[in-house]
C-alpha cells in the first residue's frame, strides 16, 4: 500500500541524500573519532565528525565548542535540565510548564525527588507561558527555566522573546527545547538571551537516534553518564559519526521553500477542507502562530483512536490525542492543560506534513475524515448532547 | 499488518453488528463517560413472558476495542434470557473476538458491565429486584475486580495491585500496592471510583497507593 505519511511531527523521513551520506560514512569512516592521536582513520572520522559539529552550530549561530551530541532530544533535555542544575552550587529553584515534552517534565520529577524545588507553571489556552505568572513564581533560588520553542503537540510558537527577557531581568539561566520548531524559527544565540538548546535530526529529514545540545561558554553542566571523555567531557560513549554527519547534511538540506512554505500551504488546504466538509471540529492550539507543519484537531463526539485506526485502514498515518493511544490510559495531558475538557482531548488528531505530502494528499484526507466521522458519528452515543 | 488486534475484532470494527437505537426498548444503560474516552450504550427488548433479549442495539464511543466488544456482545446474547445473558463473562467476550491486548481488557469489561447494568435496568422497571441488601466488603472488592491491570490483562485483585479494602459507615478506602506516580495510577484509580461510585450505601471513596 502507498501510504500517506502525516505523522511528520513524530518523525520525518530522511532525505535519500542523508542515506547516501550515511551509508558511505558507515562504510568508509568507521574508525574511533577520538583516535585521532593514534591513526589516520581515526584522524579522517574526527574531521567529518566535526564538520558536521559544525553545520549544527552554525545553523544558531554558536561556536563548534557550544555543541555537544547527544541521542536525541531526550538526552539532551535530560543533560541540560539534571546536568545544570546538578551542576550549579547555589539555588534549587527551577520552572518549566505544564505542556513541556515528557523528558523535562520527568527530569525535573526527578530532580524534586533529588530536593530540588520545581514549579510547573500552567499555560493559558494556546499553549503560551502567561508572562506575570512567571515573574510571579521567580525567586531567589530560581536558577534555570525551560521550555519549548513550539509545543510538541498543538505546534503553539512560544513567544520566547518576551519570556527570556524576564530570565534575563532575574538572572536566571534559560533551556529552550527547540526539538520542535528548529530551523522553521531561526534562532541566533548571539542576539538572544539563551544557555542550553535541545535540537534533534529526526523531524528535519535526518536520521533518528541524534541530537545535539548547545552550551552556552561557561555554563557548568554535571555530566549523567560514567565512561571516557568524549564530548567535552559531557557524554561519554563512542561518537556516532554516521548519525552526526547525516544531521549535519539534513540540516544544509533545509529549504525554507520546501520545508515551510509548502507545508504551510497544505495545512491552510486541510483546516479549509476539514471545516468545510466536517460540522463539528476545533483547532487545538493558536492556528495563528503556531508552527507550518503542524495541525491538531478535535472531531467532536467520536474518539481518537477509531478515527486513527480507520485513517489507517485507508493508508493515512496520523496520531492521537485520546487514551487508548498513550502508554498510560490517560488522554493527552497537553490539550488536558489547554482546555481541561476529555473530550476534546480523546477526539484530537494530529496531522503534520512535510516537503514529501502532496496537494492530492491532503484532499484525499479531508474526503477519507469526512467518511470517517460521519461512520463513527452514527454509532456515537454523544451525538444528541452537544 | 502490524495492528495489535485480530482479524475478528477489526471486522467488528470495520461493520459493528446491531450498531444504533432501539427508540422504543424496554431497558437501557449507559456505561463509561468522555473523561475514560469509553462510553457505551445498550437498548433491549425482551419477551416479557419468556424474558428472552429479542433485540439488542449498541452505540459507542471509544477505541476499535470497545467497538468490537459492544458488537460481539449483541451477538452473544441475542436471543438468550437475561438470566443466561448475565452469565457472560468478559473474558468471554475478548476470547470471541480472538482475544484483546492486555492494555485493552478494560473495554471488554466495560461493554459486560453495560449489558448487566442494562438487565438490572430491565429487572428494576420490572419489579423483578428484592429489596436493597447493605453493601459487604466482598461485594465491594467483586465490583474492583472489574477494574483491569492494564499491563497484565487481568483484574487489580487478581494481580495482587489491591493491598486492602476498608469499608466503614459508607466510606471505601481501597489500599493499592502501586506508586503514586506508576503511570497507570490515575487511570486505575478512575476506575476504582467508578466502579463503586453508584453502590446505593457508599458514600465516600479514598483510593491510597501505599508504595
Amino acid at each position: 500500500m502507498d501510504y500517506i505519511y502525516l505523522d511528520n511531527a513524530t518523525i520525518t523521513k530522511p532525505h535519500k541524500e542523508v542515506i547516501e551520506k550515511i551509508m558511505t560514512i558507515i562504510e568508509n569512516k568507521y574508525a574511533l573519532a577520538t583516535s585521532q592521536f593514534s591513526h589516520t582513520m581515526g584522524l579522517e572520522s574526527k574531521e567529518v565528525y566535526e564538520e558536521a559539529r559544525n553545520i549544527i552550530a552554525h545553523s544558531i549561530g554558536a561556536e563548534s565548542k557550544n555543541i555537544v551530541f547527544t541521542s536525541g532530544s531526550t538526552e539532551s533535555n535530560n543533560l541540560a535540565i539534571k546536568g545544570y542544575a546538578r551542576a550549579k552550587k547555589r539555588g534549587n529553584h527551577l520552572i518549566t510548564t505544564s505542556v513541556s515534552e515528557r523528558s523535562v517534565l520527568n527530569s525535573m520529577k526527578t530532580l524534586k525527588k533529588e530536593g530540588f524545588d520545581i514549579t510547573v507553571l500552567a499555560v493559558d489556552s494556546s499553549g503560551r507561558i502567561k508572562p506575570e505568572e512567571l515573574e510571579k513564581v521567580i525567586n531567589e533560588n530560581t536558577i534555570l527555566i525551560s521550555f519549548e520553542l513550539a509545543n510538541h503537540e498543538v505546534g503553539t510558537i512560544e513567544n520566547y522573546r518576551s519570556i527570556v527577557n524576564i530570565a534575563k531581568k532575574h538572572n536566571i539561566a534559560v533551556h529552550i527545547d527547540a526539538s520542535y520548531g528548529y530551523l522553521e524559527i531561526p534562532i541566533n544565540v548571539n542576539e538572544l538571551y539563551v544557555d542550553l538548546i535541545t535540537l534533534t535530526a529526526h523531524r528535519i529529514h535526518g536520521p533518528s537516534g541524534i541530537g545535539a545540545l548547545y552550551i552556552k561558554k561557561r555554563t557548568g553542566i554535571k555530566k549523567m553518564m560514567d565512561g571516557g571523555f568524549n564530548e567535552m567531557n559531557l557524554r561519554a560513549g563512542n561518537e556516532s559519526i554516521p548519525l552526526a554527519v547525516g544531521f549535519g547534511r539534513a540540516v544544509e538540506l533545509f529549504d525554507r521553500e520546501m520545508d515551510v512554505l509548502h507545508t504551510a500551504k497544505l495545512k491552510k488546504l486541510l483546516i479549509r477542507q476539514l471545516y468545510d466538509k466536517i460540522k463539528h471540529i476545533s483547532i487545538n492550539g493558536d492556528p495563528d502562530k503556531s508552527l507550518n507543519n503542524l495541525l491538531n484537531v478535535t472531531f467532536h463526539k467520536v474518539e481518537g483512536e477509531s478515527v486513527a485506526l480507520h485513517f489507517d485502514m485507508e493508508g493515512i498515518e496520523v496520531i492521537t490525542g485520546s487514551a487508548c493511544f498513550s502508554k498510560s490510559l490517560e488522554p493527552s495531558y497537553v490539550l488536558m492543560a489547554l482546555y481541561n475538557d476529555h473530550e476534546r482531548a480523546h477526539g484530537s488528531i494530529t496531522f503534520s506534513f512535510s516537503r514529501y505530502n502532496t496537494r492530492n494528499e491532503i484532499l484525499k484526507t479531508a474526503d477519507v475524515a469526512k467518511i470517517i466521522v460521519d461512520k463513527l458519528m452514527k454509532i456515537s452515543p454523544l451525538k444528541e448532547e452537544k | 499488518m502490524t495492528l495489535p488486534y485480530g482479524k475478528k475484532l477489526l471486522e467488528h470494527f470495520k461493520n459493528p453488528h446491531n450498531a444504533g437505537i432501539i427508540k422504543d426498548a424496554d431497558a437501557k444503560a449507559t456505561e463509561g463517560s468522555p473523561a475514560c474516552g469509553d462510553i457505551v450504550t445498550l437498548y433491549l427488548k425482551v419477551d416479557e413472558k419468556t424474558h428472552k433479549i429479542k433485540d439488542i442495539k449498541f452505540e459507542s464511543y471509544g477505541c476499535a476495542s470497545n467497538i468490537a466488544t459492544a458488537s460481539v456482545i449483541t451477538d452473544l446474547v441475542k436471543g438468550k434470557t437475561i438470566e443466561e445473558a448475565k452469565a457472560i463473562t468478559w473474558k468471554k467476550a475478548a476470547d470471541e473476538l480472538g482475544g484483546l491486548p492486555p492494555i485493552k481488557m478494560h473495554c471488554s469489561v466495560l461493554a459486560v458491565d453495560t449489558l448487566r447494568s442494562a438487565i438490572l435496568n430491565y429487572e428494576e422497571i420490572h419489579g423483578l429486584i428484592k429489596d436493597k441488601k447493605p453493601t459487604s466488603r466482598n461485594k465491594i472488592l467483586d465490583r474492583i475486580k472489574h477494574v483491569m491491570n492494564p499491563i497484565r490483562g487481568e483484574d487489580i485483585v487478581k494481580t495482587g495491585i489491591v493491598q486492602d479494602v476498608i469499608f466503614e459507615k459508607g466510606k471505601v478506602t481501597v489500599l493499592l500496592n502501586l506508586e503514586e506516580d506508576n503511570q497507570f495510577a490515575a487511570n486505575i484509580s478512575e476506575e476504582i471510583i467508578e466502579q463503586l461510585q453508584s453502590i446505593w450505601d457508599i458514600k465516600k471513596i479514598n483510593v491510597k497507593f501505599t508504595v
